[in-house]
């Protein structure tokens, strides 16, 4: 029987409303008990005295780039960026090549995840054949293998009747559509948040009435078929209270923040650096005060980074040439105890909160809890540890973020998937001592 | 300037004072040698967008103070084998030029650039962004006529939105203390410009922009880089169009300017663009001066 003791840690456990001084065992991958000074022989332990000890956390929104696109990520180096970001679990986006519109590719996934990921990896599925907007993927099959949601994210379904059957589609198999809002005829051709900062520096703008126009239909479409619909990434004041609105009318609806969306704003950017080049774009400071208020409030169920991988070629490019994206697994944790925990926003419960529970509601995943039996997905933090992200050093095998040489206070300190320590950051510091 | 121009808006008054006083002195430009300024420096010009006048400009001003120039377009170029933009200035800077001259149709492509390669960058135009010596060179033109830009009311009418040249000019006009009147339809004149420099107003109605109007600048319709119908282009003229019957309401001794090529019966009339009150051939005149100035100021340091 292998066993793991996390001692002394200060638990914290959104589903139970735990939070206090406990050990916590885990035998055979699997939660076997939390309480004091638990008596346990013959196992593996973790001192996690002075630390946060939380359910595995979950990130609902990543791009793994395989297959199609290895040079960018693979499912290993995501998986390990994720392991090393505190993350347990990461769900996919289907806009791969082939794109995860079958159930083929879908079982292509999980099998190479089995294979190769140190997390858990659950994929999401494409709305449509080839993300082209137009026939409706083979979505039962797809959740059969294993999906959890569908989403044409980046390539969203422009036409509503499309939408409308895929939401039906998707409350008949129990997946929620998970949208990413953007009226692309609206936005054809920007590059930045359409506002001062764009009309400054001469970029064709995003406006975020795109966005929102499309939160407005999608959940208007939730309302007429009854699905759940859950916004990726939002970004803009209107679309946040639109999403409280429905909710207070008890729409099923639910939406996700990206770190970035709630730490920088358009302003924030050095002249032209790609790095801040993301869809959506980074908004003004009023959009970011109601992505900020969003989660306060429960507007925004969880926090997502939005992993977005591109290789140096393609970022080293004029801003108008480059890909949309940034990658964020490793800052996420780090930036919603910078932005949100350490100012006195939101307690650090509500943070666990927006990553364990928020997420595994969201898609129906038996994850992010320590109820006795669930899996033995662990994250360990330290609210205080003083870290510097070395993009250099990242796990991904992209280098587009725009907090490289950022300062933090607060990270993951060690990541426990399924019974196992995947990942500690005593260990990175000591093979970064050792490659110097 | 070390590093280069890249833009207008970082500049403080004294540089761009340095910079119009010194391209005085090349104004009478025939009559003075100036050889051996810039002698033996290399000056790369590199066009990735289509330019007559700018890129001329530069080529005379570099060999009036004997600089090499040369002069490479993007067309028949490396560019148009599919090179990246990092990999072609990589490659130009491991020649050692003492400095680029670029246009690009990219905004902040030159910015970019500045912070890869250690050669100095003198932006010709990015994009809709800036086009920094149009505006000194636009600022020398009407300081040959006016004593000074402050409290002068400027009307910039055209396609602002797309327009670097109307950037450029705002932000060294709107550090003087010029009063900016924009004038163009909505779609090409966005609300946020009266927030990017100080001292401007808008108007979508060119007899409000002209009213009591010193200096009229007159922008290129730019249909190249409207990426859709902003604005029915037959009624462009009608409403936004520079006529005889126009000056009228400006200042009695109001000047109109344009930063070329003009097209004619599209954004001015011919009797306008050849009237008395046109300064457009003394623009073409002190845009050789003021690049002399440019030069000679980034290469000296």
């Amino acid at each position: 029987m292998r066993k793991l003791i996390i001692r002394n840690g200060r638990v914290i456990d959104p589903a139970t409303r735990l939070d206090a001084i406990r050990d916590v065992l885990i035998e055979n991958g699997k939660i076997a008990g939390i309480g004091e000074k638990l008596h346990v022989t013959g196992a593996e332990k973790f001192d996690a005295t002075g630390l946060i000890v939380a359910p595995g956390f979950i990130d609902m929104h990543v791009h793994l780039r395989e297959p199609g696109f290895e040079y960018a990520e693979t499912i290993e180096s995501g998986s390990k960026a994720a392991a090393a970001g505190g993350f347990t679990s990461i769900c996919c986006m289907p806009n791969t090549s082939p794109v995860n519109d079958n159930a083929t590719v879908t079982s292509y996934i999980i099998e190479r995840a089995e294979r190769h990921a140190i997390v858990n990896v659950f994929p999401i599925g494409a709305i449509t054949k080839s993300s082209a907007g137009e026939e409706l993927a083979s979505i039962g099959s797809m959740v059969q293998a294993g999906i959890v949601a569908i989403s044409d994210d980046g390539r969203p379904v422009m036409n509503a009747r499309v939408m409308r059957r895929a939401m039906e589609t998707a409350r008949s198999f129990g997946i929620p559509v998970i949208d990413h809002c953007e009226d692309l005829h609206l936005s054809a051709g920007g590059d930045m948040h359409e506002g001062v900062e764009s009309v400054r520096l001469g970029l064709r703008g995003i406006p975020a009435a795109s966005e929102d126009v499309m939160v407005a239909r999608d959940i208007l479409l939730a309302q007429l078929t009854g699905a759940r619909f859950h916004v990726a990434h939002i970004s803009s004041r209107h679309s946040v209270e639109m999403v409280a609105f429905a909710k207070s009318r008890g729409f099923s609806v639910s939406s996700e923040a990206t770190p970035h969306h709630f730490a920088l704003s358009d302003g924030k950017m050095p002249p032209y650096d790609s790095n801040y080049k993301m869809k959506p774009p980074l908004r003004s400071d009023c959009d970011v005060g109601s992505v900020t208020n969003g989660i306060i409030s429960g507007a925004i169920d969880a926090i997502a980074t939005d992993h977005a991988p591109h290789p140096g070629s393609e970022k080293m490019q004029e801003f108008e040439k480059c890909p949309f994206g940034v990658i964020g697994l490793e800052t996420a944790i780090g930036l919603a105890l910078e932005k949100l925990v350490h100012p006195g926003k939101i307690s650090l419960a509500r943070m666990v909160e927006l990553f364990t529970t928020g997420p595994a509601r969201v898609l129906n995943l038996n994850r992010g809890n320590l109820a006795s039996g669930a899996p033995g997905d662990i994250t360990i933090l330290d609210t205080e540890r003083a870290w510097t992200y070395d993009v250099n050093k990242s796990a991904s095998k992209s280098r587009n973020s725009p907090f490289d040489g950022h300062i933090f206070r607060g990270g993951p300190v060690a990541t426990i998937v399924n019974g196992r320590i995947v990942w500690t950051a005593e260990r990175q510091d000591a093979d970064a001592v050792t490659a110097n | 300037m070390p590093g280069g121009l890249l833009g207008i808006e970082s500049l403080d008054r004294v540089e761009i004072e340095t910079i119009l006083d010194r391209a005085k002195n090349f104004q009478p430009r025939q009559s003075q040698n100036q050889r051996d300024v810039l002698r033996g420096r290399m000056i790369v010009n590199l066009f990735f967008e289509a330019s007559t006048r700018t890129r001329t400009s530069f080529e005379i001003a570099a060999k009036r103070l004997g600089a090499d120039a040369i002069s490479i377009t993007a067309s028949g170029s490396s560019v148009d084998k599919g090179e990246s933009l990092v990999d072609t200035l990589n490659t130009l800077g491991a020649m050692h030029p003492d400095a680029i001259v670029m246009r690009h149709s990219a905004s902040g492509a030159p910015h970019f650039l500045a912070r890869h390669l250690p050669t100095p960058i003198i932006n010709a135009g990015d994009g809709t962004h800036e086009h920094p010596t149009q505006a000194l060179l636009d600022a020398r033109t009407i300081l040959d006529r006016r004593p000074t830009l402050e409290g002068l009311r400027v009307a910039i009418i055209g396609d602002i939105a797309h327009s670097r040249v109307a950037r450029s000019n705002m932000y060294l006009l709107s550090k003087f203390g010029a009063d900016i009147v924009l004038c163009g339809p909505a779609s090409l004149l966005p609300v946020e410009l009266q927030q990017i420099a100080s001292g401007v107003t808008l108007t979508h109605d060119i007899k409000e922009a002209l009213r009591d109007a010193d200096v009229i600048m007159m922008l290129r319709v730019q249909l190249e880089r409207q990426h859709e119908s902003a604005f029915s282009s037959g009624e462009y003229f009608r409403f936004y169009g520079l006529g005889l019957e126009h000056m009228s309401l400006a200042s009695p001794d109001a000047i109109v300017m344009h930063p070329g090529p003009i097209n004619r019966g599209r954004e001015i009339s011919s009797e306008v663009a050849d009237s008395q009150r046109s300064v457009i051939l003394n623009q073409v005149e002190n845009g050789i001066a003021v690049r002399m100035a440019v030069l000679e100021r980034v290469l000296s340091n």
